[in-house]
């Protein structure tokens, strides 16, 4: 369903993706880990289509719907946020399901950066979700809440991929990895090291680099 | 002193009985200032967004115009103006030389640079924000610019009222292409510059009383409109 073939991305002369190949499992949800500057959040953009590879292709069906670290809201009403990507007679309706769905319909019409950062990042996945996507791609998307805004974001994840939605996330929170991950990717300096079912990953994982990750030993990528 | 004291109730004088002459002079330059902001914006505002998410070779070369022109002296923009529509001119077959409709012209020329200049800078840090996330929305970069000047709106306000105040307070311009025909082309700047030079000065008094007034109006409703978009989450 997604491939990734012979993936390469440089910035600035800086390989970020080093020749990266996969094909995702088809149930997920995926969790690409990996230190910080492993190259995980360029990895999740070039597949969504944010970030155009130097080399190597990636196939992924669409609809696609991106959550970032840092909800980007627009500068109007909580529904007219979820109401601006959608298109067609039924817009309203999914939109109001989908605020529905992150428990935000009683705020519908309040000034979207007005709320908590927690609700916020809340209704960019009722955006995201009302956008119907086959596929739903997320930066980090609790790293900047408390736990438990993230509690709140987890079960609204964990919701979507019930629903059918394919999970493709990135989480520095291990905590949080293990409770989401049917799969993980395990990336190092741009590399792809680990491609295993979670249960295998966090059990037993087979590279050096991941068992001193999961130790808590590798934080940041040396030289990267 | 005297004669500054007995100007300035004289002034005052015309204030509060609404002078006719006054009011006409007042009238016509909030007309002719209004008129060109919205003629420049219609270029400026659009222009300013494109630039603002647009990447091509000698964009650099464009925005250093750009930012060039809005230093352009008023003067000088109203020497061109005429130029162009003197009867000799390109367009001088459509007569509008001392015409309010020249006026609006050389005005709207003299804050259009400003207009796209000051919004490109602001819509530049906008797109910024928001670029990833309208393209994971499938528009493209000029398909955007709609969005980011709504989404601009407030501080795009504050930059058409900065452009309005330029427009209202130059008196280069006008005079040139206007003239300063009395009841016709006259303003309150060129009004104030020839009255002054007459030497009639209650008339120059009030009207420059007005004009303050118009310039701080202008800077409050800016005020006030950051002020309530602070506390709106705008």
């Amino acid at each position: 369903m997604i491939r990734a073939d012979n993936l390469s991305f440089a910035a600035g002369g800086v390989p970020i993706i080093r020749d990266v190949s996969f094909a995702l499992d088809p149930d997920g949800p995926t969790l690409i880990l990996g230190p910080n500057g492993a190259g995980k959040s360029v990895l999740l953009r070039l597949l969504h289509g944010l970030l155009e590879p130097d080399a190597g292709q990636v196939r992924a069906p669409g609809p696609q719907a991106m959550v970032f670290q840092r909800p980007v809201l627009l500068r109007r009403s909580v529904l007219a946020n979820v109401l601006f990507p959608l298109r067609g007679p039924d817009a309203r309706a999914r939109a109001e399901q989908a605020l529905a769905l992150v428990g935000l319909q009683a705020m519908a019409h309040r000034p979207a950066r007005r709320l908590s950062g927690g609700e916020q990042q809340r209704l960019a996945l009722a955006r995201a979700a009302a956008q119907r996507p086959a596929i739903l791609f997320l930066d980090e998307p609790c790293a900047a809440l408390d736990p438990a805004a993230t509690r709140a974001v987890e079960e609204i994840i964990r919701h979507l991929a019930a629903a059918g939605t394919r999970i493709v996330m990135t989480s520095h929170d291990l905590g949080q990895a293990r409770r989401l991950a049917g799969e993980v990717l395990f990336l190092h300096q741009g590399r792809l090291l680990e491609h295993t079912p979670a249960t295998e990953f966090f059990a037993a994982p087979r590279s050096p680099e991941a068992a001193a990750f999961l130790r808590g030993e590798l934080l940041w990528a040396p030289g990267a | 002193m005297n004669d500054l004291s007995s100007a300035i109730a004289q002034a005052l004088g015309m204030l509060l009985h609404w002078d006719a002459g006054l009011l006409r002079i007042v009238g016509l330059s909030l007309r002719v200032s209004l008129t060109a902001v919205g003629v420049a914006a219609l270029v400026g505002l659009p222009l300013g967004a494109a630039l603002a998410v647009a990447r091509f070779p000698g964009r650099g070369a464009v925005m250093a115009v750009l930012n060039a022109l809005m230093g352009l002296p008023p003067v000088l923009c109203g020497l061109l103006v005429y130029l162009l529509l003197s009867r000799s001119g390109p367009l001088g077959a459509w007569g509008l030389l001392f015409t309010p409709t020249a006026m609006v012209v050389a005005q709207a020329a003299l804050i259009m640079p400003i207009l796209a200049a000051l919004s490109c800078q602001l819509l530049r840090s906008l797109w910024e924000e928001y670029a990833e996330q309208l393209r994971s929305f499938g528009l493209s970069r000029l398909g955007a610019v709609p969005t980011l000047l709504w989404e601009g709106r407030v501080g795009l306000t504050t930059v058409l009222l900065a452009g309005f105040g330029r427009a209202a307070a130059e008196v280069g311009a006008v005079m040139i292409v206007g003239g300063n025909i009395e009841g016709y082309t006259r303003v309150m700047t060129t009004a104030i510059a020839l009255e002054t030079s007459k030497g009639d000065l209650p008339l120059a008094i009030a009207l420059g009383l007005v004009l303050m007034l118009v310039v701080f109006g202008v800077n409050a409703l800016a005020m006030a409109l950051r002020g309530w978009a602070d506390r709106s989450g705008h």
